[in-house]
């Protein structure tokens, strides 16, 4: 990490046109290969039962011209380029914009978030599409404690969002729990599973540790199919409660808060009850994680993604402040899954498939891992984009892929790759995340 | 048992398979004082220090560690991060280990994890923002901008350790090794890859921390650092204790030269003779 790789100086036939041309031919070459079978050759089953076959040779030529005139542009692109990772001179006046955005780009989204379901009052959709991507902020934000600070490869979180939710949906249908006794509860009890998922995996790094949260996200939601008696099955639990302002509820009864309150009922009244109940439980997160990272227990996780073994001389007990990790990131996983179970009024294991843990985590991959700002942007960047190809049709994940790439190509460290300090004697400045490690386990 | 003795290691065995790195290794290493273990490459120095930091259990043997007030530790039996927790032994490492993403000021306050985990109430009362929790965090960062100065990084507390040169990686890694408030300290190669000037610098810096109080047990490769600061010498070749003395004395010790030029004993008297 310390030493730049060594990078030849550039030859001088990488910019001839009989350069380009010889590349274009060997891509081409490789497309004739590779799509001469594929795409060349068509097989079918016959009605006997034989195989038959037919040739496809012109769709075959496309291609291979596609790649051939693709590969020269490529190339001619990264001419005009440049070498990809040389340092780029950024003007004065661009600088000073960019990091008066930085200062104040948080504020303002925090401002504009309040002020949604002023703007969009009459918009169900965009008030919809709002929670949806503050579930996911909050999920980020939970999934970053695990992954970001401690360094912790989770790919099973979505175990614990299921945890709180089917926590919610069970207690408050089969006790009538309210929804504010149980969500802490939610939270404890994920918070428990994560530490029970903490034990076997303590001594597990990397990839390993990825494999092993991998299956007891598939373990949890196996089990939640499989115990019907419990959990209802794949039919899911329905009917749950909604969310009441502290014993009022939202409906158009006549002890409800429209009734109170005197005013004209309207479904968007508990809409926008959901909104700002997920935001203040995003901002919860949020700032506890802020607050965390400023404590000893924040700066032992950020040392254990930095070195372990440097942490064990320390003398930190590695496997508590690993549980802690895992149980911290569990809760608000739990908080998000109860939040989840009382919006839907209707949860089934389809929802916690091994999609939703990936998404999450491209959410703090791609937002800059350990950055909270960065979480959230890719949240809304993620789920918002979901939605903006949704005209795209069949395209969608086609184009959602090129953007992730192009994306990671341009910022490989995430939208915010740097890192703050918690704590400074004189100056507050960035670490550049060339020094900061992202953690094996 | 004397009482000046901050370490006493008896007949230290570790077996890996079937290769003895340490056979029943015996020595002490007295109360703020610097003693020095010395030997050839693979004489099995670092093996010695990773059973006394816990990262490596023995096979066999029995590490005493007694603090000033008496209380005395089988190293052998806590392991892992209770060595440093509770015994109070600080370590270096032979290729610095630091916190690269960190600032030299954090990598400080994450040493004092004990300490301040006790002090935010295991988090808690942290979280709430307990004026005792503050003021414990005042009196960390205090401590941690002493140890900064006295290494002479107080202007480079809030850059990242990863930026720093080399040798002040170095020194941040003793001054991190000495946040932790350790009564032994153990130093593996510190002056590795340091020039004269900045070994000399480092020379004080070990012999200031000795003169505070901390017992220091070092292994190193140059002989003007050993020399001149230690007040004893261990030398270890095979695994087994060669020599032990004042520098002075173990320097002319035939059987530590001839373990150094890999000669035999004879030829080793001869070139001594010869030489001066």
């Amino acid at each position: 990490m310390s030493a730049n790789p060594v990078r030849p100086s550039p030859a001088p036939q990488t910019s001839g046109a009989a350069f380009i041309f010889k590349k274009a031919l060997i891509s081409a070459g490789v497309a004739l290969v590779l799509f001469s079978l594929m795409i060349g050759v068509r097989t079918e089953a016959g009605p006997q039962g034989g195989l038959i076959y037919w040739t496809r040779f012109g769709d075959l030529a496309a291609l291979v011209a596609t790649v051939f005139g693709g590969s020269i542009i490529v190339e001619l692109l990264r001419q005009w380029w440049g070498p990809v990772d040389s340092e780029r001179i950024v003007p004065k006046p661009v600088q000073a914009a960019m990091s008066f955005a930085g200062r104040w780009l948080a504020p303002a989204l925090l401002v504009f978030a309040f002020l949604i379901p002023v703007i969009f009052y009459n918009q169900r959709y965009i008030l919809d599409l709002s929670i949806l991507v503050l579930t996911y902020v909050m999920l980020g934000w939970g999934l970053n404690v695990v992954v970001g600070l401690a360094g912790l490869l989770d790919l099973g979180y979505v175990a614990f969002y299921a945890v709180g939710a089917y926590s919610y949906a069970l207690l408050a249908t089969n006790f009538g729990l309210s929804f504010w006794v149980c969500l802490p509860l939610a939270g404890i009890l994920a918070a428990f599973w994560g530490v029970l998922l903490g034990f076997p995996v303590l001594r597990l790094r990397g990839d390993y540790l990825a494999i092993v949260t991998l299956a007891f996200g598939e373990i949890i939601r196996l089990v939640i199919i499989n115990w019907q008696s419990l959990t209802g099955g794949p039919n899911g639990v329905s009917g749950i409660p909604r969310p009441t302002l502290f014993g009022i509820p939202l409906d158009n009864s006549d002890d409800g808060l429209a009734a109170k309150l005197g005013i004209d009922f309207s479904p968007t009244h508990r809409i926008i009850f959901l909104f700002y109940l997920i935001l203040a439980l995003a901002l919860v997160t949020n700032w506890v994680t802020i607050r965390l990272r400023r404590l000893p227990i924040g700066r032992a996780w950020e040392a254990l993604r930095e070195d372990e073994v440097a942490c064990r001389a320390l003398g930190i007990n590695v496997t508590t402040t690993k549980l802690t990790a895992f149980a911290t990131g569990a809760m608000f996983g739990g908080f998000a899954g109860a939040f989840f179970a009382t919006r839907q009024g209707f949860i089934s294991p389809e929802s916690f498939t091994f999609q939703e843990s990936a998404l999450v985590l491209a959410i703090v991959v791609l937002g800059g891992m350990g950055s909270q700002l960065g979480v959230a942007l890719a949240a809304v960047t993620m789920i918002g984009g979901f939605e903006l190809f949704r005209g795209l049709d069949q395209y969608r994940m086609l184009f959602f892929g090129m953007a992730m790439v192009v994306l990671m190509i341009w910022r490989p460290r995430g939208l915010i790759g740097h890192r703050a300090p918690t704590v400074f004697l004189e100056r507050n400045q960035a670490i550049s995340s060339d020094l900061v490690k992202e953690g094996h386990g | 048992m004397s009482d000046d003795h901050i370490l006493s290691v008896d007949s230290l065995m570790m077996r890996f398979g079937g290769i003895v790195a340490v056979n029943s290794l015996s020595f002490t290493a007295e109360r703020r004082k610097i003693t020095a273990l010395i030997g050839p490459n693979g004489a099995g120095k670092t093996t010695v220090f990773n059973c006394i930091t816990g990262f490596y259990r023995p096979s066999g043997g029995a590490l005493r560690l007694t603090h000033d007030d008496g209380r005395s530790f089988q190293l052998e039996r806590l392991g892992d991060f209770r060595i440093s927790k509770l015994a109070k032994v600080a370590r270096t490492f032979q290729n610095i280990r630091l916190f690269p993403g960190m600032t030299a000021l954090e990598n400080l306050m994450v040493a004092q994890h004990n300490a301040l985990m006790r002090a935010s109430g295991l988090t808690f009362l942290g979280l709430i923002g307990a004026p005792s929790w503050r003021q414990a965090e005042e009196r960390a960062i205090d401590l941690a901008r002493t140890w900064l100065d006295r290494v002479g990084l107080l202007p480079r507390a809030d850059d990242a350790a990863g930026n720093l040169p080399y040798g002040d990686q170095r020194r941040l890694e003793i001054a991190r090794a000495m946040c932790t408030e350790p009564a032994l300290l153990c130093l593996d190669e510190p002056a590795a890859g340091l020039n004269a000037r900045e070994s000399g610098g480092l020379n004080e810096l070990l012999l200031s921390i000795r003169d505070l109080g901390t017992s220091i047990l070092l292994i190193e490769h140059d002989m003007s650092v050993v020399m001149e600061i230690s007040d004893h010498v261990v030398v270890m070749d095979y695994g087994v204790k060669i020599a032990e003395g004042s520098p002075q004395a173990v320097r002319d010790d035939p059987k530590v030269i001839a373990a150094y030029l890999g000669a035999d004993e004879e030829e080793a008297i001869a070139v001594m003779e010869s030489g001066t």
